[in-house]
């Protein structure tokens, strides 16, 4: 495996520490911003963290809104079960740790305390996938999409990029129950304008083309390489298209039924295992429905990731664009 | 470490101005019989349920929806009634009574208890059950949402106390000291948590099984002001939480140890292992209901 130097986005090139990762994730800004935003319109936010607030950046947050901001240290389940008590009252917590912890160390917090009882809990689970590269498996989250998913009343959000998390975040105002929001580490590229991301509704995926030959049901980080991937392809005259499935709970089924009914492969992507999370979800659709649409599962084959920076990871595990783009390739070439 | 920091052991509060009248205690106690009562019904339907969980707290229930806790007849969701949210959730079947009493649900819903289609379970639901304020079940939760609630109700300005019930072997659970550092940390002054110390839980002995000595120890090092009471003994206990409710606003989470029996009222099931879980047949039955009717007269 040849290894490339990672994009070191927002890095400065000098030392820096702990309170300098707030510039190195200027992704994070939209989660603080978006939560500001909202606390000024009279929104009845209350925001909590585990010891996390300079990672997530809500330390943001907590300068701006410091009665508003609940500082949980190092015990995330005691942390979402006090949301769920906290959302008894009128307000709308949004809490927020590793999504490893989240969807792992307070899943029975979750299900039980937010999701049986339906309250309007928020719950980030940031530096999703493994995006903490080298940090090691007990960090990485490849399995927050299968759990969360599959707990009644949850709905389940995987944004794209900064904008539309804010968005996302935005629309999750008129959501009376639980929701689970799969973030990642605040360094992403932007995949839409704050215009365009403005737009999106909980539910309804964002269809950027339909391929006849192949379209890609891309969700949250694996958006952007997936529309490299999708220009990758056109260029060699394959007919590609995608699909930005941010939600993952309610799912869009029009959108999956559209492309399988007009593609010959459906590919899915995801920073997951393909066990359970979007691959999982999307194969349910089509059997469902009696599809004869091909599926392709891409991501995570149930296994763990191993330590490196994750650019090198995506590369590794061919969920960077060039490995999407043959992978799609040879899926389209194995069925002919 | 500051002092402020550290908790208490309190001394017994001066009581002359909350001492309760032998009119108040005979009606009090005549309710936590109801609750065991009641109980016993409840049960012979659903034909299982924690008979002695439920026995050892019916005073603590009694003294809190009869006396402490600011409710209002018909309303389960009023914005500013003082929150009860139960750890031990298997002893709701006691509590279910009393929220019909209080016209939170008509009465005919209890003689339905666990049938298909009725909302009454073995642990309680918020959801479905007017006047449950939390759903529990999982042991060890309930400290962190009353903390929640707690939180909430400094927030949003709506003043009213959050108590909670324990059980001593829910004391094991990890959870529980999370949120007791992060309640006294927090000042989660009209936070009342009450630990029903039966001293039993399923497989033994609570001691036997973990210990929990020092328990008062442990909370004040917590930062908690902690008391110990006879829980039984419904003119102290009401007379102590009466105090505790009307306090000054302080800093300090509060912690009653209540000094139970489990099973009390039925001298067969008092600390009997056995009687955490069964049924009673008819003839049983009909002996503990007797057994409880000439012990509220003694």
């Amino acid at each position: 495996m040849t290894l490339t130097s990672s994009a070191s986005v927002g890095y400065r090139g000098k030392s820096w520490q702990l309170t300098d990762m707030i510039h190195q994730a200027p992704g994070f800004h939209a989660l603080s911003d978006t939560l500001i935003e909202l606390t000024e319109e009279g929104h009845p936010i209350v925001v909590g963290t585990a010891d996390l607030k300079y990672s997530n950046g809500l330390v943001t947050y907590q300068e701006r809104y410091p009665d508003r901001f609940v500082q949980f240290g190092i015990s995330e389940q005691n942390m979402v079960s006090a949301a769920a008590g906290l959302a008894t009252t009128g307000l709308q917590p949004f809490v927020a740790t590793f999504a490893s912890f989240m969807s792992l160390l307070t899943v029975e917090q979750m299900r039980t305390d937010t999701a049986y009882t339906n309250l309007p809990v928020r719950m980030i689970g940031h530096h999703a996938g493994f995006m903490l590269g080298f940090y090691g498996t007990s960090h990485h989250a490849t399995e927050d999409l299968a759990i969360t998913r599959s707990m009644a009343n949850m709905t389940v959000l995987a944004p794209a990029d900064p904008n539309q998390l804010s968005a996302l975040i935005r629309e999750t105002v008129s959501i009376d129950g639980p929701v689970y929001i799969r973030v990642a580490r605040g360094r992403d590229p932007e995949v839409y304008t704050k215009d365009d991301a403005s737009t999106i509704k909980i539910g309804k995926a964002v269809v950027h083309a339909i391929g006849s030959d192949i379209t890609l049901i891309a969700t949250g980080t694996m958006v952007h390489p997936s529309k490299e991937a999708v220009a990758q392809l056109n260029a060699k005259g394959i007919n590609a298209g995608l699909i930005d499935m941010h939600t993952i709970k309610p799912l869009d089924l029009d959108a999956i039924m559209t492309a399988a009914d007009a593609s010959t492969v459906i590919m899915t992507v995801e920073e997951h295992n393909v066990i359970g999370g979007l691959g999982g979800a999307v194969a349910e659709v089509l059997a469902d429905n009696g599809s004869p649409a091909r599926l392709v599962r891409h991501g995570v084959q149930d296994a763990y990731v191993p330590v490196g920076p994750p650019t090198h990871l995506y590369r590794h595990l061919g969920l960077d664009a060039d490995g999407i783009a043959a992978k799609a390739a040879n899926a389209l070439r194995a069925g002919k | 470490m500051p002092p402020e920091a550290v908790g208490s052991i309190a001394e017994p509060p001066q009581t002359d101005e909350v001492a309760l009248t032998a009119k108040e205690v005979a009606a009090l106690e005549e309710k936590a019989m109801f609750v065991r009562t009641e109980t016993v019904r409840l049960i012979s339907i659903a034909k299982t349920g924690h008979y002695a969980s439920t026995f050892s707290c019916a005073e603590i229930f009694a003294s809190l929806y009869y006396d402490v806790m600011d409710l209002r007849r018909g309303q389960p969701d009023w914005d500013e009634r003082d929150r009860f949210v139960m750890g031990k959730g298997h002893a709701a079947v006691g509590l279910y009574p009393l929220l019909a009493d209080w016209d939170f649900f008509d009465k005919s819903i209890l003689d339905e208890y666990t049938r298909l289609g009725n909302p009454l379970g073995d642990h309680p639901d918020m959801t479905i059950i007017p006047g449950i304020d939390f759903s529990s079940g999982t042991l060890g939760h309930a400290l962190s949402t009353g903390l929640g609630m707690a939180m909430g109700s400094k927030i949003t300005g709506k003043p009213f106390d959050v108590f909670v019930l324990l059980g001593d072997g829910e004391l094991h659970e990890g959870q529980i000291w999370e949120a007791a550092m992060s309640a006294s940390h927090h000042q989660a002054s009209n936070l009342i948590a009450i630990v029903d110390r039966n001293q039993f839980s399923l497989d033994g002995k609570v001691d036997d099984i973990i210990g929990l000595e020092p328990l008062t120890d442990r909370w004040a090092s917590f930062g908690w002001e902690v008391h110990e009471v006879d829980g039984h003994d419904i003119a102290a206990l009401t007379a102590l939480l009466r105090t505790l409710k009307n306090r000054p606003s302080g800093s300090k989470p509060v912690v009653v140890i209540a000094h139970t029996v489990k099973g009390k009222g039925v001298e067969f099931m008092e600390s009997e292992l056995g009687w955490h879980l069964g049924w009673l047949d008819d003839a049983d039955e009909e002996a503990v209901y007797a057994e409880l009717a000439e012990g509220l007269k003694k």
